[in-house]
């Protein structure tokens, strides 16, 4: 059943239909959809992700 | 490359605009790998958005499907396309020269400089001509030569009159019937118009008025601009500029986060309001962009990086050796056979 | 015995010193093009195999990450190139790849701002880095065109709204005389053919600033002033970057 849906996905546009109307959240004057807020709070998230996790340099490090 | 100091004279060290050359330690590096690694991520990454997503792709809008959907609304547009009273009719360069709807700051007005390149005569490009191109409807012809042949006068008359009772207009079997009221000939060219154009020969008519093999949509987008039924499909996908709509995208879709801030100010009540909002909005962000483009040049700007101290937490492993070891200079340099364990990456 | 294919035998030395780099060449544009380059990048320093020890962070990686979105972008919109601007609007394939193409290049902004942040934290502009620095911003802007026109050239409903929404802002500057939103094909052919090769271009040289100048080195530490680390880089001869 998944592998159907993972070919009928690549086949008809996607799993999850995102052709509805938008849901926005409103706070104060800012007015955002949730797939932006969702972009942008992942961005900052991964930015900080990337400055706190160590790096580490040995052999075969970490990914 | 040293400085000879005796005979070139050294600037004094800023360290917001300077930084001290590394003779420390190396540690070994794989660009190449890390660029594929970095690659195959991005590829996975992708494919499954686009599995799991998509993307949009809502039907455009044509004459046809607008005058089938909003024909009263249609007609109402037609008419101020006739009689030049329409948002595009009174653009102004570079559309034509019958006013400026885009603003002015302080003395200047750049709309105005570079004059009309995509000429718009709204009343003939949307009205008059393609309904003359209409075979076997004399009435239509005899209409459209009526009106041709007033006053200009006497066209705002009719215009005017038509204007208030369209309004009630209904759709009787087809065809556009206004309540009765002296009109002239601008009742009959408007049903033609809405005629045509729920029929699609409207939408034909305004791309290959010109040439044939057309990629210019100019003259079609701008007529259905002007309609409220366009306007109110995108305020309902929260795209009008007044809803943060340059950042949004149809659906539920993320848009372009990264117009946040030139959205911002047509939300700020004094500039999104003005009429020259736009020209205003446009010069803010030229000035923004500026300022971020030069912040190595800009004193105060360039040092908030140094403020923040982000940087200890980048660098924390370097300021750990440098400030356990003590002293000044880059930790002691280390022969290349010496490296520490290398770093595969 | 072994035979030497001429075909695949390196040349030596010998060979190199008839091609190139004899004193008296030295005034051709050739010669003058290729020392300037090599001296200014020789292979080491274009293609390194060591980093300075502080190159030690995961927002490093955003950097390599923007150009490998940007790669996939490219080829993505190669795809679509080859059956045409009406393809993924009749095609569930052509769709799809239009879904690469669009969430490419969602990831080549995410990454693009995660590494501009980065670097402006690093305050990566120091040490004659400021071109660097700038050509990165100019980079970014032009991005931004360059999305703005793929999205114009969507024709559906979002690139018929965003042509009528857009044309104002334009034609306030008068820019909009000529460059018309409204028109398709001339916003197609900005976002296929010129913008992506001012784009990589200027990501080209962004790279090669950032192989010749280095990666910048952290600000002083706190048992270190900035005097005293440029007197004793000044003393042992090293280069201050100023």
């Amino acid at each position: 059943m998944p592998t159907v849906a993972l070919v009928l996905g690549t086949l008809f546009g996607s799993l999850i239909n995102l052709n509805h109307p938008g849901n926005y959240i409103h706070w104060g004057f800012i007015q955002m959809s949730y797939g932006n807020l969702l972009v942008i709070v992942l961005m900052i998230v991964v930015f900080c992700a990337a400055i706190l996790i160590p790096f580490k340099s040995h052999k075969g490090g970490e990914r | 490359m040293s400085a000879d100091s005796a005979t070139k004279k050294v600037r004094p060290f800023k360290v917001d605009r300077d930084a001290v050359a590394w003779h420390g330690r190396y540690e070994p590096y794989d660009l190449a790998k890390e660029f594929l690694i970095a690659f195959v991520v991005v590829c996975i990454l992708v494919a499954g958005l686009a599995i799991l997503f998509g993307s949009p792709d809502d039907t455009p809008v044509t004459v046809k499907s607008w005058s089938n959907n909003d024909a009263v609304g249609f007609a109402t547009t037609a008419a101020t396309e006739l009689d030049g009273t329409s948002g595009t009719a009174t653009y102004g360069p570079p559309y034509n020269l019958n006013g400026t709807t885009a603003g002015k700051l302080g003395p200047l007005n750049p709309a105005k400089w570079l004059g009309v390149h995509h000429p718009i005569d709204t009343a003939n490009d949307y009205v008059l001509g393609p309904l003359s191109t209409l075979a076997n409807q004399p009435q239509v012809q005899a209409a459209v030569d009526e009106y041709k042949s007033a006053t200009a006068d006497q066209q705002a008359t009719w215009t005017a009159a038509y204007e208030k009772a369209v309004a009630d207009a209904k759709l009787t079997d087809g065809k556009l019937v206004v309540p009765s009221g002296d009109y002239g000939p601008v009742a009959t060219i408007i049903a033609a118009e809405t005629a045509m154009a729920r029929s699609g020969a409207l939408d034909g008519a305004l791309l290959s008025s010109r040439q044939f093999y057309g990629t210019d949509y100019t003259k079609p987008l701008l007529f259905i601009a002007d309609g409220d039924y366009f306007a109110n499909l995108g305020s309902a996908q929260h795209l009008s500029g007044d809803q943060w709509g340059m950042m949004n995208e149809t659906g539920q879709y993320p848009g372009q986060a990264w117009l946040w801030l030139y959205t911002l100010w047509y939300q700020v009540g004094p500039i999104g309001s003005s009429d020259n909002a736009d020209i205003m909005v446009f010069s803010i962000m030229i000035g923004l962009t500026a300022l971020l483009a030069l912040v190595p040049f800009i004193p105060g700007l360039r040092s908030v990086p140094r403020w923040t101290r982000i940087y200890r937490l980048i660098w924390r492993e370097h300021y750990k050796e440098v400030e356990k070891g003590g002293g000044s200079g880059s930790p002691p340099q280390q022969t290349a056979g010496e490296a520490k364990t290398p770093v595969t990456v | 015995m072994t035979i030497v294919d001429p075909k695949t035998e390196r040349p030596d030395q010998a060979d190199l010193d008839k091609a190139a780099g004899r004193p008296e060449d030295a005034d051709q544009w050739t010669a003058k093009i290729r020392n300037t380059a090599v001296e200014a990048l020789p292979p080491q320093k274009l293609l390194p195999d060591r980093q300075p020890a502080y190159v030690a962070s995961w927002i490093y990686v955003f950097g390599v990450t923007t150009i490998a979105a940007l790669i996939v972008v490219i080829g993505t919109g190669f795809v679509l190139s080859i059956f045409g601007p009406n393809w993924w609007h009749v095609s569930s394939t052509g769709l799809f790849v239009n879904s690469l193409h669009l969430w490419s290049v969602e990831i080549f902004m995410f990454a693009m701002v995660i590494h501009l942040w980065g670097k402006f934290f690093m305050a990566a502009w120091r040490g004659k880095r400021k071109a660097t620095w700038i050509t990165g911003v100019v980079s970014f802007l032009v991005s931004v065109g360059a999305a703005f026109t793929g999205y114009l050239s969507q024709q559906n409903f979002d690139s018929q709204w965003i042509s009528t929404q857009a044309k104002d802002g334009i034609n306030s500057t008068g820019a909009g005389a000529l460059f018309n939103v409204t028109n398709f094909g001339q916003m197609i052919m900005w976002h296929i053919v010129l913008l992506p090769l001012v784009v990589v271009a200027l990501v080209g040289l962004h790279v090669l600033m950032v192989r010749l100048r280095g990666v910048v080195t952290p600000f002083p530490a706190k048992n270190e002033t900035p005097g005293e680390a440029a007197a004793a880089a000044a003393t042992s001869g090293a280069e201050v970057q100023a």
